[in-house]
């Protein structure tokens, strides 16, 4: 009599492991792969950065400002990835027909989002890298930690904030068609607005700017400024330390968001038949 | 006999008829694609927020340096220029964005190739559309500087025949630059999303559109004085606001003759080398099966 070998199968915290690994493997490899990406997706922050630099260069801005738009030109990698890569990605994932096989396979939705943006923040940061170390060689800009320690820190900080940020979005995306595209392309400029990737933030009034915040890059970006050059603080926003203390609370709170989000636009989306639904 | 050489032969007619069609068809598509995804006001909110909030980014640089002083002649010259660079990317990605839309999105440019269409003529309807939100967005953006922020714009003292010929005569430039580009992508099959990007990016940087050539490196600035943006942003700010065009040394040796000579030069040149473009890439594209080829990228 045959005997049939059983397939052993994870279940529960091995399986919620395993589903962010097998998430997180195609990001990081199928953005390496394809090395023209790599390319275009430093080439052009570079070339957003390189005019705003000459900007302020032909209205004669001291050269910390130059700084701050490297700095924030390398983040908007970030914003990039959570924007196509994160937020819109179950609108794609809907369109390819992938996302029936996510809601029925026997994992967790919320860990292949976390797989997702393990994977992208891997991938991206090499991005932001090489941006950043392009501007500081194309410009000259000058860098000068105070702490490498509390740099660090508030980085990864930002990065769960803006990624929990991201997969509470992912969840809202779950419901829409073709505005998705529009959504994420709308979200760009206005960002890059509020949260002052190319400036200062304390320019703006103390209450917009505090407004402003809920966006994790905004205080991140403010707190790395003040960390990485010399005179940022004269130029910061509010103290390092308060702002890690709010970034580290919004990243509790969209940690904690994105869960329950995820859970109920799941459940809404399943009653409506919005999973299979592609309007193009 | 003069009577019957001025009525057209049918098949020249026919042709006509077909061009216009598919002129007229390919902007109502590029239109309903465009504004159909949502409700009128929702549309709205969408294509002036955009617009204003790249605006706000220079403005707000601007101001934090110079304190809120718009009254120097480079804040109208960086407002005005990043205000109609919005043409430069609505018509020239617009009309290349179309390839990528209907070959990989829409999945439909194989069943364009088989109606009967001019393929550069559906390509340039669709660009239409882009052009006429690009045109609100020009519209808010250039209002919204005239109204909180001193850009010194004075209709009475506008050059308008200057500005409608540089507009047309830009606007049929970039439309051309577009077909280059959208042909090229005919022929590639990765990373398509970003060539119109980049392509703009980098025009964006060398035109001089919101800063002087002057900034630039020296090494770099023979990149824009090739390129006709430069030119044409040149005529639009001294048609529209001749004294901050004075202000600036990088093309004052130039008159507006002599700038117009130029642009239309540049524009037979770049459409020469669409038409040409067209066809090489369009042969090729259906030799090697590119027409109706899908990478799901």
């Amino acid at each position: 009599m045959a005997t049939v070998d059983r397939v052993y199968k994870n279940t529960g915290a091995r399986l919620f492991l395993q589903t962010i690994v097998g998430r997180a493997y195609p990001r990081v490899v199928g953005l390496l792969r394809e090395r023209t990406w790599f390319f275009f997706d430093v080439l052009l922050p570079v070339i957003s950065v390189s005019a705003y630099v000459f900007i302020y260069r032909a209205i004669q801005a001291p050269d910390i400002y130059i700084g701050f738009v490297v700095m924030g030109g390398a983040m908007t990698a970030f914003w990039l990835n959570i924007l196509w890569a994160m937020s819109s990605q179950m609108y794609w994932e809907k369109e390819t027909g992938n996302l029936a096989l996510y809601i029925m396979a026997p994992n967790s939705l919320m860990a292949i989002l976390l797989g997702m943006a393990l994977g992208g923040l891997f991938a991206t940061s090499q991005r932001a890298l090489v941006i950043t170390l392009a501007g500081l060689f194309l410009f000259g800009v000058q860098i000068q930690v105070s702490s490498y320690l509390l740099l660090f820190s508030v980085f990864m900080l930002t990065m769960i904030a803006l990624y929990g940020m991201g997969m509470m979005t992912a969840s809202l995306f779950l419901l829409l068609n073709r505005e998705a595209w529009h959504f994420s392309n709308m979200a760009q400029e206005p960002v890059y607005l509020a949260s002052g990737f190319y400036f200062p933030i304390k320019s703006f009034d103390f209450w917009i700017a505090a407004g402003a915040s809920i966006i994790p890059l905004t205080l991140g970006l403010d707190a790395m400024r003040q960390l990485s050059f010399p005179g940022g603080v004269e130029l910061g926003f509010i103290h390092v330390n308060i702002e890690v203390a709010v970034l580290a609370v919004l990243s509790i709170v969209f940690l904690f968001g994105a869960r329950w989000l995820l859970g109920f636009m799941e459940r809404l989306a399943i009653r409506e038949g919005r999973l299979t639904d592609a309007r193009r | 006999m003069q009577a019957a050489q001025s009525v057209p032969t049918p098949a020249v007619a026919a042709e006509r008829g077909i061009i216009q069609r598919t002129l007229r068809s390919a902007a109502w598509l590029g239109w309903q694609i465009e504004s159909n995804w949502t409700d009128p006001l929702i549309f709205i909110i969408y294509s002036v927020i955009k617009p204003l909030a790249s605006a706000s980014i220079l403005v707000v640089m601007y101001s934090v340096i110079t304190g809120g002083n718009f009254d120097s002649p480079i804040f109208p010259y960086i407002y005005l220029g990043n205000a109609f660079y919005i043409y430069v990317a609505a018509v020239l990605n617009g009309v290349s964005w179309c390839v990528i839309e209907d070959r990989e999105q829409y999945r439909m440019l194989k069943y364009i190739y088989i109606a009967p269409v001019v393929i550069p003529v559906y390509l340039l309807g669709r660009g239409f559309a882009k052009f006429v939100f690009g045109s609100l967005a020009v519209f808010i953006t250039i209002s919204f500087g005239v109204l909180f922020l001193n850009v010194p714009l004075d209709l009475a003292q506008v050059d308008w025949p200057l500005f409608v010929l540089s507009l047309f005569l830009g606007l049929l430039m970039l439309a051309m630059m577009g077909l280059t580009l959208g042909s090229v992508i005919l022929l590639i099959v990765n990373n398509v999303y970003f060539v119109g990007e980049a392509v703009a990016g980098a025009l964006f940087l060398f035109s001089g559109a919101i800063f002087p050539l002057d900034v630039l490196p020296a090494w770099l600035r023979p990149i824009g004085y090739i390129i006709p943006i430069t030119y044409w942003l040149e005529l639009v700010r001294r048609a529209l606001i001749g004294s901050v065009a004075e202000s600036f040394q990088t093309l004052a040796g130039f008159s507006n003759g002599q700038l117009i000579g130029i642009l239309v030069s540049l524009t037979i040149v770049f459409t020469i080398i669409a038409f040409v473009t067209f066809r090489y890439c369009d042969h090729q594209a259906r030799e090697k099966g590119y027409i109706d080829r899908v990478t799901n990228f």
